[in-house]
């Protein structure tokens, strides 16, 4: 008896929601696994890692206030992802939104814009993170070089870029030298929404990206070519939908998303610039955008869980002694996971018992 | 003369993770796997021989012990990829996430840990055995691929899995091999750094070494003989670099450190530009999953 790949004459709808849950139950599995091999009790480890961090009010403000970055990002990723168009460098584009909404806080301070310095930040933060995404859009339309490398090696060179501002001519001069700018004016910050907690208007804005994502995918020509393009490049190029345009916006789209959701950490819970200004968001965006199918309200569900896990890394870290790098981990896994389980989609199991001689002789042998 | 041998035997040892990685990488292509994982098997190779170099004190058990867990994570990629069908390129993305996590999380209480690492055998004026080793080791890639019977299977399978499953090849089975020995490869890669080059374990120690030999291929045209130039051209941008910083150039030490990434976006345009000859050499089938009743 053994098992066998069959495709289906079509994929499974029902198996493409149930992959992603398939996919948690083996990631907690994996979880009790690791958490028992350390000599913690499993049970215990788990509630630490999942309940714990969303039990309180201000718990479930963190949840949301992290989850609006990854959601925004991932937002914007899924644009070109369901065009091909493989951006993996939203972490760059994230660092040098907040390099220009921030330096825009930074030049801005005590010249008295008042209500219009916020979205002017914002709109800064966009630009540089399009400008960041152009790059490689623009490399592979010209000279076909691959997005996926180029988007990538630029989130170094972004980080690289913001290290040298902090530690040269934006560093705080009364920051006793630490590599860090000064912290925003109150005017520069976006504001809280909830008292008691940290959440701020950042999760607005990342909602109105997820009602503006469906809206785009769903309801738009634009996006329905994208996704042609993504689904049958040959027929696209057929129906005259132009791949370099379908670049630039898979590119461009990424890149202003994750340039947003840079201001919205320079302006939010940071205040400043530091020289990381991201834990990898803009990394676990990607796992956000597959996790969540690429559909906007799986983004939405996608991205509490990735920020449950952030959460989670750091409540281990306190309540179990276990390093928080534990993150990265369950969020690889979790990927890992998601990808096994989609073979369901598209094919399905079957066992193929052994042949009928074989079955015989076996049973002659067992004296039957 | 022995300023120049001292450079030229720093610049190998700077390129040679890459060349690695690379030639690994290469191989793997070839038959028609693109895995964009070595990033996270090189992290992993690097942090398992270091953890057991510094356990056991045996340099040469720790390299072993890279080798094998790149190779391993390489097979996880080949499960995902080769036997379940999933998508390569976010299969490969997958397996970067994932390597740069379990290192980190493994790694954690071996990070400011000092090991008796690899001693280069110096050779007065020539450089050292590795570099000998490490041209041997190029040039076999090499010779495989391209004068042995299994290379041509290889790159049969690369090109054309349907005619090569016609005549009787297992397309899995060849690829499985490939991918394998592309995740050895880069865990080798890895653990040159952490045990031979620095020799010590920070998290995200390769600072993107992975993806730069994935572009190395590239630049390569998929041949190895190139891929072995680009791979120490790189590691000359690389020493360029810290010799500036130690020399006290005016020039900021960022702006340096941005030299390896730019080159690399620079040369892969550079070589893209040419799409013929992109096509022309890239592996037909590179990225297509292929199942025999599909």
């Amino acid at each position: 008896m053994r098992l066998r790949l069959e495709a289906r004459p079509q994929p499974s709808r029902s198996m493409a929601w149930l992959s992603p849950l398939l996919a948690i139950l083996a990631t907690i599995v994996v979880g009790f696994l690791l958490f028992s091999s350390l000599g913690r009790n499993p049970s215990q480890a788990l509630y630490v890692f999942f309940v714990k961090p969303v039990e309180t009010l201000y718990g479930i403000g963190e949840l949301l206030l992290k989850a609006s970055p990854l959601m925004l990002c991932a937002i914007g990723l899924a644009a070109g992802y369901r065009a091909n168009v493989w951006n993996i460098g939203a972490e760059g584009q994230l660092t040098l939104g907040a390099i220009c909404g921030g330096g825009v806080a930074l030049a801005l301070e005590g010249v008295g814009t008042g209500a219009v310095l916020l979205p002017l930040m914002l709109v800064a933060g966009a630009v540089g993170g399009m400008a960041w995404a152009a790059i490689p859009a623009w490399l592979r339309n010209r000279c076909n070089a691959n997005e996926i490398l180029v988007s990538l090696m630029l989130v170094y060179v972004a980080t690289l870029l913001l290290s040298l501002l902090v530690q040269g001519p934006w560093r705080d001069p009364e920051g006793f030298n630490f590599p860090q700018s000064r912290m925003f004016a109150d005017a520069a910050l976006l504001p809280v929404l909830l008292p008691g907690t940290r959440l701020n208007f950042g999760l607005v804005i990342a909602l109105a990206a997820v009602a503006l994502g469906w809206i785009f995918v769903r309801r738009s020509l634009t996006g329905f070519q994208m996704r042609v393009a993504g689904l049958a490049p040959a027929a696209a190029n057929y129906a005259g939908i132009s791949m370099q345009r379908t670049v630039w916006l898979g590119m461009l789209i990424g890149g202003a998303a994750a340039g947003i959701a840079g201001v919205g950490e320079a302006a939010g819970p940071i205040g400043q610039l530091l020289p990381s200004m991201s834990p990898g968001y803009g990394f676990a965006a990607i796992i956000v955008a597959f996790v969540g199918r690429l559909h906007p309200f799986g983004i939405l569900l996608a991205s509490l869980l990735m920020s449950l896990l952030y959460l989670g890394g750091e409540s281990a870290q306190i309540g179990l002694a276990l390093p928080s790098a534990v993150t990265g981990l369950f969020q690889g896994a979790l990927l890992f996971f998601l990808l096994a389980a989609d073979v369901l989609v598209n094919f399905r199991l079957r066992i193929v018992r052994d042949s009928s001689i074989a079955g015989a002789a076996h049973a002659a042998k067992a004296g039957i | 003369m022995e300023h120049f041998a001292t450079l030229a035997a720093l610049t190998l040892a700077a390129g040679t993770p890459l060349v690695f990685a690379a030639l690994g990488e290469l191989v793997a292509e070839r038959s028609g796997v693109l895995n964009l994982g070595v990033e996270g098997m090189m992290l992993v190779g690097a942090v398992v021989s270091f953890i057991v170099t510094a356990t056991t004190r045996h340099p040469w058990l720790g390299v072993a012990a890279g080798v094998t867990a790149g190779a391993a994570m390489a097979l996880a990629f080949g499960v995902l990829t080769l036997s379940l069908m999933a998508n390569q390129v976010a299969s490969g993305l997958a397996l970067s996430l994932f390597g740069v996590g379990l290192s980190a999380f493994i790694g954690l209480d071996y990070v400011s840990a000092v090991v008796e690492g690899i001693k280069p055998l110096a050779i007065p004026q020539v450089s050292d055995i590795p570099v000998v080793g490490r041209l041997l080791f190029a040039h076999s890639p090499f010779v495989y691929l391209f004068h042995t019977r299994a290379g041509l299977i290889v790159r049969a399978v690369g090109e054309s899995p349907a005619s090569a499953h016609a005549i009787g090849y297992s397309v899995a089975r060849i690829r499985y091999l490939c991918v394998i020995f592309g995740g050895a490869c880069a865990g080798l890669g890895g653990a040159y750094m952490a045990v031979a080059y620095t020799p010590l374990w920070t998290e995200g120690m390769t600072a993107g070494r992975g993806w730069i030999a994935l572009a190395l291929v590239v630049f390569a045209t998929w041949k190895p003989w190139r891929a072995l130039g680009g791979a120490y051209l790189f590691g000359g941008v690389t020493l360029a670099q810290f010799q500036a910083q130690a020399m006290g150039s005016e020039i900021p030490s960022q702006l340096l450190s941005m030299l390896p990434y730019i080159a690399t976006i620079v040369v892969l345009t550079l070589i893209s530009r040419d799409a013929i000859a992109i096509r022309l050499n890239a592996p037909a089938s590179l990225g297509k999953p292929f199942h025999p009743d599909a």
